[in-house]
């Protein structure tokens, strides 16, 4: 349930079609900037109602999904 | 009573430099320097001082309006650093253009100037000014840490003015702060005070980029919304922002959570970079003297910087 919030946010994000992100995709391949990353945090922080560090150490999909689990 | 803009000016020292020029200096990019911040180029004084380029616009402005300075009641000048320390920059720029009024600066970093509208409408509000001159002028060139390629690539150099009458245009403002030197500091070279041994601080900007640019992408977006809540409007009624000319990334965001269209927000961050308390006016300048800003429309300036400072106003230009 998180995974696919998590990537349809970050399908419409980047206008890319949810179907080729999985959990491996790093954030690099999505060309995901650090600035990219910041605001994805603070969307996640809103979708989900939870507090991240903006300079969370996430490089995959799975990793934002394991980090938001965590905080649920 | 409130105020209303009767003149703009702008100054920009001569040298341009180009994303080019600066990858020449640092280790960086055309291509990063853009695709972080939107910026192109931005002006650097060569030696042009800050009153050089205050005054610069100041008379601008005073033309612009059609106000001698010896008609000023007040001069109010948004800096973080002027040529000294004392002479304030608003004094010396007092008596560069010949005004005999009262003079003093204010430091709320790239919120300056906002600020600074701020402080004047309480002067027309208790009838003590019929015109007001503020003038922004900030020299980012002095106080970068030109080895740090995550910084000296964002700031430029330069100056704004607006001169201010009696009038009934400021439908709102507010100005907000929360202390904190923590993600954004620029600290000073003191004496060398035989004294107090040891204190180090670095002369140069600091500034954690993502940090920053989360409070930036927050502060814009709830201030907006807070402009249009207190001026008692809708978002379709606003026909220009003009924020605080940071970084587009952030303005982008900003626009979205706004409700305010991406069109409508004014951008010349390109050509300029960061000027701190200067990039509004130098930007209601441009805008005002392009036509596109049509006497009756409804204007937001937003800023945000370093305090960490923020600051509102609609005005019916």
């Amino acid at each position: 349930m998180v995974f696919e919030k998590v990537r349809d946010m970050l399908a419409e994000y980047k206008s890319v079609d949810a179907s080729t992100i999985k959990p491996e995709t790093t954030l690099e391949e999505l060309k995901l900037d650090s600035l990219d990353t910041v605001q994805i945090v603070m969307d996640l922080e809103a979708e989900f109602n939870i507090t991240l560090e903006t300079d969370a150490q996430i490089k995959t999909v799975g990793e934002i999904v394991a980090l938001i689990e965590s905080k649920l | 009573m409130s105020f209303k803009i009767i003149g703009t000016g702008r100054e920009l020292p001569g040298r341009m430099v180009t994303n080019d020029d600066l990858s020449k200096i640092v280790d960086t990019s055309d291509e990063w320097i853009f695709s972080r911040s939107g910026i192109k180029t931005r002006y650097i004084s060569t030696g042009e001082s800050a009153l050089e380029l205050g005054a610069g616009a100041a008379r601008k402005a005073l033309d612009d309006a059609g106000v001698r300075p010896e008609d000023l009641d007040l001069i109010i000048c948004s800096t973080m650093q002027g040529d000294h320390c004392t002479p304030s920059l608003g004094c010396e720029i007092q008596s560069q253009l010949g005004a005999g009024c009262p003079a003093f600066d204010v430091n709320a970093a790239c919120s300056g100037f906002i600020y600074a509208l701020d402080i004047a409408s309480g002067y027309f509000a208790a009838g003590r000014a019929k015109r007001v001159l503020v003038v922004s002028v900030d020299m980012m060139s002095r106080l970068l840490d030109w080895t740090d390629r995550t910084t000296c690539v964002l700031f430029g150099d330069g100056a704004g003015a607006v001169v201010l009458a009696e009038g009934d245009n400021l439908l709102t403002s507010f100005i907000t702060a929360k202390g904190d030197s923590q993600y954004l500091k620029i600290s000073f070279k003191y004496a060398d005070n035989p004294f107090c041994i040891g204190s180090d601080a670095s002369p140069y900007l600091y500034m954690d980029g993502r940090e920053i640019f989360r409070f930036a992408v927050s502060a814009l977006a709830e201030d907006i919304q807070r402009c249009i809540r207190e001026a008692g409007i809708t978002p379709e009624m606003v026909s220009w922002v003009i924020p605080h000319q940071a970084n587009s990334r952030i303005i982008d965001s900003a626009a979205v959570k706004s409700g305010i269209t991406r069109e409508k927000f004014y951008l010349n961050l390109d050509k300029y970079g960061n000027t701190s308390s200067a990039s509004i006016p130098i930007g209601l300048d441009e805008l005002a003297r392009s036509g596109k800003l049509i006497r009756g429309q409804l204007l937001i300036m937003s800023a945000f910087g370093g305090g960490l400072t923020t600051g509102g106003c609609v005005i019916r230009w």
